[in-house]
């Protein structure tokens, strides 16, 4: 004390020691913050992800009625199933597979886009390359013809393509692209342009969602026609003409080839079926697009005619009363809550258990004895009795889940032992578990009821089926995950995804795979930016998380009613409230997502004073974008619900593709729909709806604009829009 | 009355659990009541607690099955719940946060260099790693001036974070 360098020395321990306390002070308060941005990132996935396979449920569904019409009506009404046959069951145009089919198209003068010469080289990719980059159209003559030689060249390859490695050339592998053009420019900007040096496999989902559909599918097939041995292709679960009818890649041919379109589209048909179901790399890796079950057998994968297989929605026709066995399973298949099948549903610490009606191990034990019907065939079985075209009245408890298409099928849970499927089923099935399935962390082999198709393979189904060929390694796609790949079953499973930003810009990263003679995989990332400036975390974030959020609440506005019928069943009095707690059970059975519904409820409603939910305010930033046309009540939220599929049936009737349908054809769409629903819709509503909506009384309809006005949107948004604009 | 006290704290911590579940679940990716143990201190903080990294080693020292590397459920759970029972970790207030900055800025001038703050968070208390550190700067420094005006950062993240 009282020495001068002394009381600078307690100085300046003083000094660090603040110094210090400061900054670990700093430190966690900034740990903190960005622990929460990543909690709500990863809700914000599980929206996404959970509204996503919602959709490819509804597909199904979708599909199966179409089967269901096709195999049992094929004559009502004289003119509707035959409207779905044709595009399920296209005869194809005998002049598509000649030559001629595209010679007899002229190219005219005015035509700025890339010109191509057959057989292709490597100024012809160029051209394509810079072409695209360029936002051109390749004209439909070489589209037709690029298809008729793709076409050809398929026909020769194998169903399992097998391949070696060398010292000097690595093989690059890449998962789904699903139509975004800068990802896969990106890669091979990285990578290199494929050639002998540097050869590629796409694994499967080039085409749907992503804008540049056609522009992917056509690189990937001109290269495959440059290097046949370096290009190789296997076939995803999108390519697939019933698919593409939801998900965009139909409208976007008929969008950019408004001439040719529909031959484009028979063409593309073939192709897809002719692409290759999976690639062995030097007898060690397999590789497929989804995954595989325990019925998967590679014997007998590669003798089958894959071409057959045109879509795995269309199920193999088959007499009703086998159909009746595959049903067993259907009502399992909706409730996604189940614990063996779906991983993320099954914990839960003290009460609160989920309740599923009829659960896995229900259904699953009455066919156990017959495990070949145990997975995707059962999803995509047609209704047993024709009971389901006489309209249903709608369930209106929430405690009653309102599946379409399901009440035929509650009472068919048959123990009855299924004989030995036809061999065009089990073949139907080897693809569509190739294409469909996902990995599992438990053990066994269960239908995907997340997607409703394919199946969940555990460790020991992988394990198995390596074990059985002599296999190190399987690499998959299918699933899109944050990272860009991901492995699991111990490494023995690899998941690869090329299509970064998936769900919305900055969701996720794409990835590819590297593998030389040491067949070890290396793992590339990289991230798609449309800004040059790099966004922060929280920025990303927040663009993600707006649009999961928006996406929600479309859901809930289009189950409005059902979700107020729920709500007042707590809510006997008209207080307007409930509990969060029962809040979140009505939104559980009503939606069937697996989400956390507590967690994101301060996002999707308000609270009074009391704590208890304004149950009322989740609808409040959304409604109909247009004023309504007149429709009763329960036709309008029909429409707002089943918007999608309503467009997919008329996008079928619209041969031409012109926009417009005769109000017989509406009248009839809708007869069949309200059949596919279960819904009681009163003929006499859709007669005034269609009178209502034929604007100038010439018979026909406009259906987009119609659907236009049937579309959610958020009167926030719009809001905003205004008064940017004002 | 002393019943009714009684159901009012058994409310409490059911409620005190619900919330403990929803925070852990989202990281028990294979579904087996547990999750890694580099995921524990994300669970901790989005259950609002501001714990330093030293608390939450000790932490996971104490609910870690023999060096696992995993967490069981039931045994977060009621370590957890005792933390939030205790408000063992409370939220850091604003004013500290602004004097912690202070402590940096010595010519008390509102704001610091992004090379002072990067030594400063990078090599004193509990570093930074890179990634946090580019993060940080990113979102947060003025790109006219280039420096960091802390009481705005302090304001953008206190606001953007989800109550």
């Amino acid at each position: 004390m009282g020495c001068g360098t002394s009381v600078a020395t307690e100085m300046q321990v003083k000094q660090l020691e603040t110094a210090m306390k400061a900054a670990v002070l700093i430190q966690r308060w900034y740990r903190r913050y960005m622990a929460r941005l990543e909690i709500r990132r990863r809700y914000t996935w599980n929206i996404f992800q959970s509204i996503e396979y919602a959709g490819e449920q509804d597909q199904l569904q979708l599909s199966s009625f179409f089967t269901y019409m096709l195999d049992n009506f094929t004559h009502l009404n004289g003119n509707g199933p035959d409207l779905i046959s044709q595009l399920l069951d296209p005869v194809i145009d005998p002049w598509l597979d000649r030559e001629t089919c595209y010679k007899t198209i002229p190219i005219p003068e005015s035509y700025t886009g890339p010109r191509i010469l057959f057989p292709l080289s490597v100024s012809d990719t160029n051209a394509l390359l810079s072409a695209f980059k360029e936002q051109q159209i390749l004209h439909a003559r070489y589209v037709l013809q690029l298809l008729y030689e793709s076409k050809k060249l398929l026909k020769q390859m194998p169903n399992i393509v097998h391949l070696s490695t060398s010292y000097t050339k690595e093989i690059t592998i890449c998962g789904d692209l699903h139509g975004q053009l800068d990802d896969l420019l990106l890669i091979f900007y990285k990578n290199g342009l494929p050639s002998a040096e540097t050869p590629y496999i796409f694994n499967g989902d080039f085409v749907d969602r992503g804008k540049k559909s056609v522009e992917v599918v056509i690189l990937l097939l001109a290269y495959l026609l440059l290097y046949p041995d370096h290009m190789h292709l296997n076939r995803g679960n999108h390519e697939d003409h019933i698919m593409n009818l939801r998900y965009g890649f139909t409208k976007e041919v008929t969008q950019k080839y408004k001439t040719h379109g529909h031959e484009i589209l028979q063409l593309f048909q073939d192709v897809f079926s002719l692409l290759p179901i999976a690639t062995v790399i030097d007898a060690k890796i397999l590789i497929v697009h989804g995954g595989i079950s325990d019925q998967t057998d590679l014997e007998l994968l590669s003798s089958i005619e894959r071409h057959k297989v045109k879509s795995a929605l269309r199920f193999p026709r088959r007499s009703l009363e086998q159909l009746d066995i595959g049903q067993s399973h259907r009502l399992g298949k909706r409730m996604r809550s189940t614990d063996i099948s779906r991983p993320s549903s099954s914990r839960s610490y003290n009460g609160n258990h989920r309740t599923p009606t009829l659960s896995w191990q229900d259904s699953g034990a009455s066919t156990s004895s017959s495990s070949s019907s145990s997975s995707s065939c059962s999803s995509l079985c047609s209704p047993r009795t024709p009971s389901c075209i006489s309209p249903q009245t709608y369930p209106s408890s929430p405690s009653t889940p309102c599946n379409i298409l399901q009440v035929p099928f509650l009472d068919s849970l048959s123990s009855v032992p299924l004989p030995s499927p036809p061999q065009q089923e089990r073949e139907w099935k080897q693809i569509v578990d190739i294409l469909w399935s996902d990995p599992k962390t438990q053990e066994g082999c269960s239908p995907n009821s997340f997607r409703g198709g394919g199946c969940y393979f555990g460790p020991d189904v992988t394990q198995r089926l390596l074990h059985k060929h002599g296999l190190q390694l399987l690499i998959r796609s299918h699933e899109c995950k944050q990272e860009g790949y991901e492995l699991c079953h111990s490494g023995r499973v690899i998941t690869i995804f090329s299509a970064s930003n998936y769900y919305e810009e900055g969701s996720n990263r794409g990835a590819y795979i590297k593998l030389g003679k040491e067949l070890v995989p290396r793992f590339y990332q990289y991230q798609v930016s449309r800004t040059t400036r790099r966004l922060t975390l929280t920025q990303r974030f927040r663009a993600a998380e707006g649009s999961a959020l928006r996406a929600l609440k479309e859901k809930l506005f289009a189950h409005r009613s059902e979700l107020m019928t729920g709500f007042l069943q707590y809510d006997p009095n008209e207080t307007g409230c409930v509990s969060i707690g029962e809040w979140a059970k009505v939104l559980e059975s009503v939606l069937r997502l697996d989400l956390p519904w507590r967690t994101l409820r301060p996002h999707l409603v308000h609270l009074a004073p009391d704590g208890s939910v304004e149950y009322q305010s989740c609808f409040e930033d959304v409604g109909p974008g247009a004023p309504l046309p007149q429709v009763a009540p329960n036709l309008a939220e029909t429409l707002f619900r089943y918007r999608t599929d309503i467009e997919i049936i008329f996008n079928i009737i619209d041969k031409d593709h012109s926009g417009l349908i005769s109000i017989e054809e509406f009248r009839h769409t809708w007869r069949l729909f309200s059949a596919h629903l279960g819904v009681a819709i009163d003929d006499r509503a859709i007669d005034e709806l269609a009178r209502s909506i034929d604007f100038n009384k010439d018979g026909s309809i406009d259906f987009t604009e119609f659907l236009e006005a049937f579309r959610v949107v958020h009167k926030l948004d719009i809001k905003d829009h205004h008064l940017k604009q004002g | 009355m002393a019943e009714d006290k009684e159901s009012g704290e058994n409310e409490n911590i059911l409620a005190i659990h619900r919330k403990i579940t929803a925070a852990f679940e989202p990281f028990d990716y294979e579904s087996k009541n547990t999750v890694d143990v580099r995921e524990i201190g994300t669970i901790m903080y989005s259950l609002d607690c501001f714990p330093t990294q030293a608390d939450i080693r000790e932490f996971i020292a104490e609910v870690e099955e023999n060096s696992s590397g995993t967490v069981h459920l039931d045994r977060f759970m009621p370590a957890m719940t005792k933390v939030l029972l205790e408000n063992k970790f409370p939220p850091i207030p604003r004013s500290k946060i602004f004097q912690a900055f202070k402590v940096l800025d010595k010519e008390q001038r509102g704001f610091v260099e992004p090379e002072e703050l990067t030594k400063f968070m990078m090599e004193e208390g509990e570093p930074f790693t890179q990634e946090e550190m580019d993060e940080m700067l990113t979102a947060h420094t003025n790109r006219k001036e280039n420096v960091i005006y802390y009481d705005k950062l302090i304001n953008k993240l206190t606001a953007d974070a989800p109550k």
